[in-house]
């Protein structure tokens, strides 16, 4: 397991004044996406690493991890003479397309604001950290929206106590991944926090995309449309005219 | 590779491909996990409306498909090659029947097309004016409240008419058998000037392209009403002409937004194609004024859900879409 996690590893900004140093691992860094996927859960764990006894102090362990950032708009319906129409609309540059936060302890005991600025560690600061445009004159209640509506979809996720820590050492946490995935690079950080300040941190890369007929899919749609359009035409065509030649023995 | 299977993966596997036997299948273009099940009985809902009333169900499919949570563009794609199937599937149906008036579907393709680019183009405009989506569904709810009105009211009449034993009234010569090129549409029975038929298939394709349906819905009562045609073969001569606009969308949308999903496609044409052959027979065994009503009552059906969505507060003021779109 050390070996594993030893490979898996990418420390984040290991100072030399460090006294306390995040020995991390994830149970896969690769999902796949096939026609049957369900959603996948990753197991993150790890253990702090010191070289002196521990100093006085409540410490906390935050896991985040991030989906790929893409551009989107949200929009606001409001009341125009009888009817209900799109009208305020708000750009944001990147919002992550997945975000899951889990914490060891509630974040006003493990995490202060300027780290959580710093870092954009929770939810809310993942999403402002990348710039929203601000073209609406109340942004916060568009970026509220967002984070409600995703999180209907189990694609924001704050799990206040989710992770486990024994000793002050070791610790693990597991975040479930909704069968509504995007594919990309997905980035998993785990911080360790003493009174509220980010004393040390890692991250590494989880790699989430199709396989088999779903790439064959995506890429042929992409690369090779007219043959993809056509195929679907196809593929139309023959079954409008199984179906009618079956049914004509009825 | 050493990272890829560490100690732990047995656990998390318990976890993760346990014993869950749901029928979730993941789309590959619209990057969304479904019920397979639930698509097979929408596309063959879909398919049923198709064979009986001639209608694509494009109006019917796509807002399914977002409820469902299928991205609207993808929706709007899939849906059109859908339509293409269950279309196939019930021409194929009628023309065994003989009900299909080739000539007719001809002539209203021709202006179809014309009436296609003409609506691309005004559509285009209406983009660069911004609230297009608006517009689209107002012109909806009025569209389909007029007609599903006048549809619904003549109907009724000639249904009580016929029960009352009164033989209908002979279809009266009105101004379009004054108009010249007349020609001979053998299986309506008519012998009319190519110009309003020609006429009506302009006006379904600028319709068409303008909202994204194939038309069927002011295709049906235009032949029945402007043109005089005879319900039953109202039905499979709008599809064949529906075939070809859908067809024609599929490939549009395939080559330029790459939002066909053809996984999503395939379990919405097995429902659909066989959904289109028992509609069919369903309407075969209707009345054409009882097959008028029933299309008139859902015509009107999704007016007024239209227009409820516009009028009603709805639960949830925000939503969230991809840049752009």
């Amino acid at each position: 397991m050390r070996r594993a996690a030893l490979v898996l590893i990418l420390l984040l900004g290991p100072l030399p004044a460090m006294a306390e140093e995040l020995v991390t691992g994830l149970s896969r860094n690769r999902v796949s996406i096939s026609a049957n996927f369900e959603g996948s859960e990753i197991l993150i764990f790890g253990a702090v690493k010191r070289e002196s006894p521990i100093e006085p102090g409540p410490t906390g362990i935050i896991v985040t991890v991030e989906g790929p950032k893409v551009p989107l708009t949200i929009r606001r319906k409001d009341r125009v003479g009888p009817i209900w129409i799109n009208d305020a609309a708000m750009e944001v540059d990147a919002a992550p397309s997945f975000y899951a936060v889990n914490t060891s302890g509630p974040f006003d005991e493990i995490l202060n604001h300027v780290d959580d600025l710093r870092q954009a560690i929770t939810v809310h600061r993942a999403i402002r950290a990348v710039g929203v445009v601000e073209t609406v004159p109340d942004p916060s209640a568009f970026t509220e929206a967002l984070v409600r509506i995703r999180g209907r979809a189990d694609l924001y996720q704050t799990n206040i106590g989710a992770v486990t820590v024994r000793e002050d050492t070791l610790f693990d946490t597991s975040v479930s991944l909704p069968a509504n995935l995007v594919e990309g690079i997905y980035t998993a950080r785990i911080f360790l926090t003493r009174e509220g300040t980010v004393i040390s941190s890692a991250s590494s890369a989880i790699n989430v995309q199709k396989v088999g007929l779903e790439r064959f899919l995506y890429n042929l749609a992409h690369e090779d449309p007219l043959v993809y359009g056509v195929m679907s035409l196809a593929i139309a065509i023959a079954a409008g005219w199984g179906a009618s030649a079956v049914f004509r023995y009825f | 590779m050493p990272g890829d299977r560490p100690a732990l993966h047995t656990e998390t596997d318990r976890w993760t491909d346990g014993d869950k036997h749901t029928v979730q299948i993941y789309l590959p273009i619209a990057e969304v996990s479904v019920n397979a099940f639930l698509l097979l009985g929408l596309g063959g809902l879909v398919g049923i409306l198709s064979g009986m009333f001639g209608v694509g169900g494009g109006f019917l499919i796509t807002p399914l498909l977002f409820f469902v949570g299928i991205p609207p563009a993808v929706a709007v794609a899939t849906s059109a090659n859908q339509i293409v199937a269950s279309s196939i599937s019930a021409v194929l149906a009628h023309l065994r029947r003989r009900t299909v008036d080739i000539r007719m579907g001809i002539v209203l393709l021709a202006g179809g097309l014309v009436g296609a680019a003409i609506g691309v183009w005004v559509f285009n405009i209406l983009r660069e004016m911004g609230q297009v989506d608006l517009l689209v569904r107002l012109s909806y709810v009025l569209f389909l409240g007029v007609i599903g009105g006048l549809m619904f009211v003549e109907s009724v009449n000639a249904l009580l008419n016929s029960r009352s034993g009164k033989v209908p009234k002979r279809r009266r010569h009105n101004w379009i058998h004054a108009l010249p090129m007349k020609m001979k549409f053998r299986t309506s029975g008519l012998y009319i000037s190519v110009i309003p038929p020609v006429l009506v298939g302009v006006f379904v394709g600028v319709l068409a392209a303008v909202m994204g349906v194939g038309g069927g819905f002011v295709m049906v009562p235009a032949m029945i009403y402007l043109l005089g045609m005879p319900t039953k073969v109202v039905v499979g001569t709008s599809l064949l002409q529906i075939i070809f606009v859908t067809a024609f969308t599929t490939l549009l949308h395939a080559t330029t937004n790459y939002t066909v999903d053809l996984l999503l496609a395939v379990l919405l044409i097995v429902g659909g194609v066989i959904g289109a052959q028992i509609g069919t027979r369903m309407g075969g065994v209707l009345r054409a004024e009882q097959l008028r009503v029933l299309l008139a009552a859902l015509v009107l059906l999704v007016c007024g859900k239209l227009a409820l969505d516009l009028l009603l507060r709805p639960s949830e003021l925000f939503s969230v879409a991809g840049a752009g779109q």
